[in-house]
């Protein structure tokens, strides 16, 4: 039963890391990769890691998503604006 | 360098790794096993220092230099977010308040989870500092959870409301106090498993809010003077 559990948080994990490779768009992947950050932590949980589990969830969900839509948004920005143009 | 190059790189690399993770892994004991090595030495003496908690023991008592090569480590990255990602001369900084940041197109529902998620998180954070001692969860945990919870701010207000309610200066002193206190915790008083779970938390999460919004201000202040 045990084993049935790991073997399926496993095989999600494999399937959700395969989705963030394989979504092209930056911006649907970091929301991508916030989704497998939290399919990581179920993994941890799973493998009776609660403290790492916390730790994934917090930083692979919220933070690391958050700085790469951070960075697209200001890549966009710079590049849609001239110098100058405001709005 | 030519694709054929980069290939070549790669296996080489990959095949170096290959070496290393099967050489790393060959003695391991068995996956799911009731023995390891490790586990027979630090619990038996994190039971010894009658600790509630033996993650706790080994991250602040046992092991509690490494950890602060850890919280050093996170520090001199946020440290160097800061500095990169500082001003330069050819850019200037628009001021928060002259101009409407508030994220344009959020749904009003999301606005309310904002608003309601965020004394929730807040108590939920200072939670897992508090009680990292004696349950899953510490400093470093509880210290995100605090620093990108302030974030929820951002999500149900605008970005103005974020800058007053994050100062800057306060949350780089709080770094540096935090991570000052943490290196004297480690060095004079390892096992203080609470106040160095506090000094921790303080400064995770004054390093989270400080690079969050060093993005923030790329993303959304920023840009390059003509």
């Amino acid at each position: 039963m045990a084993d049935a559990v790991i073997v399926a948080a496993l095989l999600l994990t494999a399937f959700m890391a395969t989705a963030v490779v394989f979504t092209r768009d930056p911006a649907c992947q970091a929301i991508v990769l916030s989704a497998y950050g939290l399919v990581l932590g179920i993994l941890f949980v799973v493998l009776q890691a609660p403290d790492v589990a916390m730790s994934q969830v917090a930083v692979g969900t919220v933070v690391v998503p958050l700085i790469v839509i951070l960075a697209i948004h200001a890549i966009r920005r710079h590049h849609t604006h001239s110098p100058g143009d405001e709005s | 360098m030519s694709p054929r190059g980069r290939l070549i790189v790669f296996l080489l690399g990959g095949a170096g790794f290959a070496v290393l993770f099967v050489l790393g892994t060959v003695h391991l004991p068995d996956f799911g096993g009731t023995w390891h090595p490790y586990g027979e030495r630090t619990v038996s003496n994190a039971v010894a220092r009658h600790t509630p908690n033996v993650i706790s023991s080994i991250n602040f008592d046992q092991r509690a230099f490494d950890t602060l090569g850890e919280e050093l480590i996170l520090m001199a990255s946020a440290l160097a977010a800061v500095v990169v990602l500082r001003g330069v001369r050819a850019e200037q900084e628009e001021t928060a308040g002259a101009h409407e940041y508030g994220p344009a197109e959020v749904f009003d529902a999301l606005r309310i989870t904002g608003y309601l998620l965020l004394p929730i998180t807040l108590v939920a954070g200072v939670y897992i500092v508090a009680h990292g001692s004696l349950s899953p969860g510490g400093g470093f945990q509880g210290g995100i959870v605090l620093g990108s919870a302030i974030h929820l701010v951002y999500l149900a207000g605008d970005y103005p409301a974020l800058a007053r309610i994050r100062p800057i200066p306060v949350f780089e002193s709080g770094e540096a106090v935090a991570a000052g206190a943490f290196v004297l915790l480690a060095l004079a008083a390892a096992g203080q498993v609470t106040a160095m779970n506090a000094a921790v938390g303080a400064e995770v999460g004054c390093a989270v809010v400080l690079v969050l919004a060093k993005f923030f201000e790329q993303a959304l202040l920023v840009r390059t003077s003509s």
